[in-house]
């Protein structure tokens, strides 16, 4: 017998007779918590992981994002295929687009990245990349030191439900909240480890 | 610091010649390490008890919880299967392992079939469980451990004591020690001037990584979630050595407990919400990754585990444990884990949750396996916080009743039993301690001399409240 | 005078039988708590029985991994207690153990339905005042600075919550201070503190520093097992602080010099 085989029959032998259990979904689930106030609540929980966050209107994003990369001293900023044209232009700052000559080594020497998301959760403070436009594979936001991340309102849900039912499995999901950070020494939270120690998070109303 | 440990199930040097009181009475010594740990303890228990009082819907969460555990632990063949067919279908490659040696083997395996002989590794329970990267070696493989914690443990040459944070019995300052002196063993060293502020330490473990994570071309996962209709693997983190090892190799291998199932992909909204504020207490943890199948041009291998799970299945109280997401909560709010810290329970699975664990998937037939049952006081904080409900403190009682006991209680049990059957035996018992009394030693003898050693024994009264009554017609003569 | 409210109904006084459930702790070691509890109801108009063949609920036997011999007087507390309309127990753990326990227990056939049937009468003693009495003033009269230790079948077994608070802020006299970290454990677990004494004691010692840090003279609880455990060290200690019963204070009606809430397990205390 196979440890296929072996490892089903023993949990058929242990669970013969057992009453099969019903699933009790009383909890607060998508569609139920009050959609209202989402920018305001999701600016402040993703500011309670000490990550950077701004909201402007649509017509200021452009200049946001040039001031901010132009205060981080950035000069090479990758940017996902996808990302809303027209692209910003900031003086003394190359916006490259992501390609073949781009491995992990040569993503190490990057200074940041510019990306959009899938969807972003209130609730939590946090925001989802689905590998969709503008989001690019999840190597571009986790090598490079500093990530700015563009979150338009209408994809901020509520809470986990919401942002569960929105999304789709079979896309690499990354749910980031906040910068790096670790609780391993002392338990006490500590910001920066391996992933983008800075996260700025610009949402657009 | 003891060094016997039962990796599970493997090989036991020595384990079975010690049990957890003994182990538990040098940790409680340990002065430096219950600092530590009262400390760390502390710290978290305040940050989750926050974080659950946040959401009004704490007690429905938890309760679905634990419903969609139980619901898959009964349909658990179903669901594997259904797991094997999606994973499958995303391009994976799924196996089946019916112990650690056959997990290891087939890991083994599949790393030499890459050509490589380095692998990276993402903070796993269940590899350690089978001692996974002591298997690799032997093959000629090295694991490096990425997590940390795991770094922390790996460089020291320590044991692991706690789920979360296996390190987390050391303290700052033996962190830098550890770091200073063993890095340049395994890779790039600790800068000189290495201070124990958290951030530089965080940041010498970052330069210390990043090359490896750049370079290394296999990597071994566990995962915290397995999604039956999807085929999703989820793992939560919060450093992003998680995504590294996830993201950037050419080989993803990952290695999980049957357990690990959840049927939906829906499911995800309520352990999302109920992990991340169990364990570390955060609204959300810093990063969780899913994925399904062959990702971004990788081969993924699926080793699913059994190693014992089903006995813990087949016994019908003790199966809550299987419900466990590995939170920590447990240990975190246990005031017995909190004076002895993980390694006083010999086992990677430490704490409330070990205490229920370890004996169910080995057997109780070493003397650590046997005591730990009784590493409680049945306080019930543990099963307080647990997410999924495992009624712990029940569990213990019911493995209690399962061990062998020694002769000398079994038969003062037996005594204490007969005379508490009848009324008139006890009456007559009282009457005779009240006449001895002042005869009572304030050392008592034997195993009950570890009560009199730090307390006073209580005075026995010349009568008994059931002599009183019978004389004074309850006060009313 | 009170009428009972049981089940809902409020039945004239006289109609109703309650039973004492004293536990072989108290029976054996602490007479003065049942005999509290004997004045206190009494004052309160609830005139107790007590069932002569009860013994012990078996939460020893089972906890330690006896469950048969536990089973036994678990059959035979039920025995024991049947055809009372309520049954009162100063003893959180003991109560804890009836109410969680017995129905998880084997037994003959009939003992589950016995279970069920009785279990909802069995009242700890600070349930039965405020829940079943409905009384939170006992008209007792204390004055000392007092400290409430829940210890952890109470609070997280019974869920008494602040029942016991609502009792003694209700003493006249009584000066009620708060208890650092009071939910932790103090480290008795039954046979836990012979098994894992070193543990057991170290928690103890936790427990005992912040009882210190009140300042208080009293430690209460309603749990005399939890309270010789902490009792047994405070005097061990000689920190000169009395444990007390909840029981005894709540009998308690005029200025006490010492005599009532003696020091447990002091050598050549008053006894
Ligand atoms: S037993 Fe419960 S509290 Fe403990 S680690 Fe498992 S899920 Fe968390």
């Amino acid at each position: 017998m196979s440890s296929r085989e072996r490892i089903l029959a023993r949990i058929r032998a242990a669970v013969a007779g057992a009453p099969d259990v019903e699933i009790p979904r009383a909890y607060r689930g998508a569609g139920d918590l009050p959609d209202t106030g989402l920018v305001d609540l999701f600016a402040r929980r993703v500011g309670d992981y000490r990550a950077v966050v701004h909201v402007v209107p649509e017509t200021g994003a452009a200049e946001r994002i040039s001031a901010s990369l132009t205060a981080r001293g950035a000069r090479r900023i990758v940017v996902p295929g996808g990302f809303p044209e027209p692209w910003p232009s900031v003086p003394g700052v190359e916006l490259m687009t992501d390609g073949p000559g781009l491995g992990a080594a040569e993503l190490d020497t990057v200074d940041g990245v510019l990306t959009t998301c899938a969807v972003a959760v209130a609730e939590t403070g946090t925001i989802v990349l689905d590998a969709g436009p503008g989001q690019g594979r999840r190597a571009l936001t986790l090598v490079p030191d500093y990530h700015l991340c563009v979150v338009r309102a209408d994809q901020i849900v509520a809470g986990v439900p919401d942002a569960v039912a929105r999304l789709v499995p079979d896309r690499p999901l990354t749910w980031i909240s906040g910068p790096s950070a670790t609780s391993d020494i002392e338990l006490n939270r500590i910001e920066g480890v391996h992933g983008p120690r800075t996260l700025e998070v610009l949402v657009v109303t | 610091m003891t060094r016997t440990f039962l990796g599970l199930p493997g090989p036991r040097p020595g384990a079975a010649g010690e049990g957890f009181p003994a182990r538990a009475a040098r940790a409680v010594r340990d002065s430096q390490l219950r600092f530590n740990l009262r400390k760390a303890t502390r710290t978290i228990r305040a940050r989750r008890a926050g974080v659950v009082s946040e959401l009004p819907d704490w007690a429905e969460l938890r309760r679905a919880g634990k419903a969609i555990k139980d619901h898959t632990l009964r349909n658990l063949d179903a669901y594997l299967l259904q797991l094997e067919e999606a994973v499958t279908r995303a391009g994976g490659h799924v196996h089946w392992a019916a112990d650690a040696a056959e997990a290891n083997r087939i890991v083994a395996g599949l790393v030499r079939a890459t050509g490589e002989t380095e692998v990276v590794k993402v903070k796993s329970m269940v590899t350690q469980e089978t001692g996974l990267n002591e298997a690799l070696l032997a093959e000629g493989i090295t694991a490096y451990e990425t997590d940390l914690a795991e770094l922390i443990v790996q460089l020291g040459d320590d044991r692991p004591s706690h789920i979360l944070v296996p390190a987390i019995h050391r303290n700052r300052a033996e962190i830098r020690e550890v770091f200073a002196g063993r890095m340049a063993g395994w890779g790039r060293p600790a800068p000189e001037d290495l201070t124990d502020d958290p951030p530089a330490l965080a940041e010498a473990a970052r330069v210390h990584l990043r090359e490896r994570f750049l370079a290394t071309k296999v990597a071994i996962s566990g995962a915290n979630f397995a999604v039956a209709e999807t085929g999703t693997m989820v793992v939560l983190e919060s450093e992003g050595n998680g995504r590294m090892c996830l993201t950037l190799p050419e080989t993803l291998i990952t290695v999980v407990g049957i357990e690990k199932l959840v049927p939906t992909w829906r499911d995800l909204e309520v352990f999302l919400q109920l992990l991340p504020r169990s364990s570390t207490g955060e609204r959300m943890n810093p990063y969780t990754s899913m994925w399904t199948g062959a990702t971004e041009g990788q081969e993924f291998h699926l080793v699913l585990l059994d190693n014992g799970r089903t006995g813990v299945l087949a016994d019908e109280t003790g199966r809550q444990a299987l419900r466990c997401i590995r939170c920590s909560a447990c240990l975190n709010v246990c005031p017995v884990y909190e004076r002895v810290g993980g390694h006083a329970y010999g086992s990677v699975y430490p704490g409330p949750i070990g205490a229920i664990l370890t004996p169910q998937l080995h057997g109780m037939e070493s003397e650590l396996e046997r005591s730990l049952p009784y590493a409680s006081s049945l306080c019930g904080a543990c099963y307080e916080v647990c997410p999924v409900a495992i009624d712990i403190p029940a569990v213990l009682v019911h493995l209690r009743a399962k061990t062998r006991h020694p002769v000398a209680e079994r038969a003062g049990m037996a005594a204490a039993g007969w005379v508490l059957e009848r009324s008139g035996r006890l009456a007559r018992m009282q009457r005779l301690g009240g006449r001895l009394r002042r005869l009572a030693p304030e050392r008592l003898p034997g195993p009950m001399g570890g009560w009199s050693d730090t307390r006073d024994v209580p005075e026995l009264p010349a009568e008994s409240f059931r002599a009183w009554w019978e004389r004074t017609d309850g006060g009313r003569r | 005078m009170y009428g009972l409210t049981i089940f809902g109904l409020t039945i004239q006084e006289g109609s109703v039988r309650v039973a004492l459930f004293i536990t072989c702790v108290n029976d054996t070691l602490f007479p003065g708590t049942g005999r509290a509890v004997v004045t206190l109801l009494r004052r309160l108009g609830v005139d107790v029985d007590f069932p002569a063949a009860q013994t012990c609920c078996g939460q020893m036997h089972v906890n330690t991994g006896y469950r048969d011999e536990g089973a036994r007087l678990a059959h035979h507390t039920i025995a024991a207690f049947s055809g009372y309309d309520a049954v009162v127990v100063p003893s959180g753990s003991c109560a804890a153990m009836v109410r969680e326990q017995y129905p998880r227990l084997p037994g003959p056939p009939g003992f589950a339905a016995a279970v069920a049937e009785t279990t909802p009468r069995v009242h700890e003693l600070t349930e039965f005042l405020v829940d079943v009495l409905g009384v939170t003033d006992v008209g007792a009269y204390f004055p000392h600075r007092v400290t409430y230790h829940p210890t952890c079948h109470s609070l997280r077994g019974l869920h008494l919550g602040d029942r016991p608070l609502r009792l003694l802020r209700k003493v006249r006299g009584l000066e009620l201070v708060p208890l650092p970290n009071e939910e932790e454990c103090c480290g008795f677990g039954g046979t836990f503190a012979v098994k894992n004494a070193d543990v057991s004691a170290a928690m103890c010692a936790d427990k005992v520093r912040a009882v210190l840090d009140t300042g208080a003279e009293v430690l209460c609880a309603a749990d005399n097992s939890c309270l010789t455990h902490i009792g047994g060290t405070l005097g061990r200690q000689k920190t000169g602080v009395r444990v007390m019963h909840l029981a005894e204070i709540l009998a308690a009606t005029e200025p006490v010099t010492g005599a009532a809430g003696v020091a447990r397990g002091g050598r050549g205390g008053a006894a």
